[in-house]
């Protein structure tokens, strides 16, 4: 029995879908909700904080904001604990930057192993590479048309 | 006999068994029936692999001594696993002075030995040949998706790789005796969702399944247990499924171990998968039934999904395998 055709795969496919479990979408929406909710007010806190101390407008407490919340991402991927968290939060946990720092943190985790060159500096951006390399591209795009087109 | 099917005159008989499991699979509903289980993944190794390295041998080794054999006794060995150039096996036996095969059916392992081992014994080549497997689930996590920390949501149909080692001991003697094997042939029904390998094997297990009931003669009823690997929750209804339209009714009989290796969490998903579901769970569990007498005679019908990270990228499909064992205790001799 080799290979399956075009449409044995299609209505194998069929029968999978009729059987396959569904997605708990609303659960997982309100866990995304509260887990994503949850990690946002810690970063307006922690933005508040920064304010009143050092006296700075909110524009310019952003940078310093996002610098401690990226320490906390990589914190509690430190501790183990992140993971569970993106487990049910799902999207609510990789959106805000504490989950970019998740996406780098833990590849350099696990292969440290490999060596500090070969382990953790060849393969740190497994993960989030792709998404520097689109983030980079679309900002030359964006760049350069509003250089000629914004004004 | 029949089209696919080995019968073995001689009877290779299963001497002794030896499971290692991990803290996650001591937990669960089987817990107590593995010889060992460990209170960590790391088993105090300074890598995974390394931890894997060990369950294997010291399944091996717990094997190798409860069948009452020294480590020079033996003459030959099957083992495999899941990671890239069977590393785990090749460090695992890298002490052991034993001539050596390394075997890679991914979940399908542990019977893919089993059927060689018996070809070996049953041809006279060999009188103590010992047969094992392992998996480590951040082993394989590393290998074939994500780093072990990096957060991500399960999809339903996702399976977790078992942090286990199990191994059996092969010759002349007492113990569950191996009548038949049905090797199984690639069935590919063309699925491309690594996150569901239950739907990409069940087809490939309804293949060799039916080949077997038609090479044997036999019918489900013959067998108090038809045993598959790791086809999870998802896998096991398409198993089903797909049997009924065969007019074969498993339902009754069929035992999934990836669907009962772990209590029902989030975590998991769909079940257990990987080369150390089926190995533990007959290591430490059916084995052990079938010596009590509550189960005369079972078919291991393993399966496994022959695919690589970097094939599934460059868009090619899962390819199924599945390789049934049938084995019964001396007692409830037929005559054939």
């Amino acid at each position: 029995m080799p290979k399956a055709t075009g449409r044995e795969t299609a209505a194998y496919q069929r029968m999978i879908v009729a059987s396959k479990p569904k997605r708990p979408l609303a659960e997982n929406l309100v866990w995304a909700f509260v887990v994503g909710g949850a990690i946002c007010l810690v970063g307006q806190g922690v933005k508040n904080i920064i304010m009143k101390a050092e006296g700075l407008t909110p524009t310019e407490a952003g940078p310093p904001t996002v610098g401690v919340m990226i320490f906390l991402g990589a914190l509690f991927t430190g501790l183990g604990v992140y993971d569970r968290l993106a487990r049910f939060g799902g999207m609510g946990a990789n959106l805000p930057i504490t989950g970019f720092a998740n996406a780098i943190v833990a590849p350099a985790m696990e292969y440290q192993r490999e060596g500090l060159v070969l382990g953790v500096s060849a393969r740190m951006f497994t993960v989030a590479g792709p998404v520097i390399v689109h983030a980079v591209v679309v900002a030359v795009i964006v760049g350069t048309l509003s250089h000629f087109v914004g004004k | 006999m029949g089209e696919h099917t080995l019968c073995f005159p001689t009877r290779p008989a299963i001497l002794s068994t030896a499971s290692i499991a991990g803290p996650q699979e001591g937990d669960g509903p089987f817990g107590d029936m593995f010889d060992v289980v460990k209170a960590d993944t790391l088993l105090g190794e300074k890598t995974w692999e390394k931890a894997e390295v060990r369950m294997l041998q010291e399944a091996l080794e717990l094997c190798v001594y409860k069948a009452g054999w020294g480590l020079s006794d033996v003459q030959m060995l099957f083992c495999g696993d899941l990671l890239n150039q069977l590393s785990a096996s090749h460090y695992a036996v890298r002490d052991f002075p034993v001539p050596f095969f390394g075997l890679y059916g991914a979940c399908s392992t542990f019977v893919e030995g089993l059927i060689l081992g018996a070809l070996a014994v049953d041809g006279g080549y060999a009188s103590h040949l010992v047969v094992g497997s392992s998996s480590h689930h951040d082993t394989a996590e590393r290998q074939y998706r994500y780093p072990t920390e990096f957060g991500h949501q399960r999809p339903t149909t996702a399976q977790w790789t078992v942090c286990g080692a199990g191994a059996a001991a092969l010759g002349q003697g007492q113990g569950p005796l191996i009548t038949h094997a049905t090797p199984g042939r690639i069935v590919d029904p063309g699925i491309k969702d690594v996150n569901d390998m239950g739907s990409a094997m069940a087809p490939a297990a309804a293949d060799t399944f039916i080949t077997h009931l038609a090479d044997t003669g036999r019918t489900v009823d013959d067998y108090d247990l038809i045993v598959t690997g790791d086809l999870g929750r998802m896998g096991k209804s398409l198993l089903v499924t797909l049997l009924k339209h065969k007019n074969v009714d498993l339902s009754q009989r069929l035992l999934d171990c990836g669907s009962i290796l772990y209590d029902h969490t989030a975590e998991v998903m769909s079940g257990a998968s990987g080369c150390g579901c089926i190995a533990i769970m007959f290591a430490g569990y059916l084995f052990a039934e079938m010596q009590a007498g509550r189960a005369q005679r079972i078919l291991l019908l393993a399966n496994g999904s022959l695919h690589s990270p970097d094939t599934i990228q460059q868009g090619e499909t899962l390819p199924g395998i599945a390789h049934a064992v049938a084995l019964e205790n001396s007692r409830g001799g037929d005559a054939e």
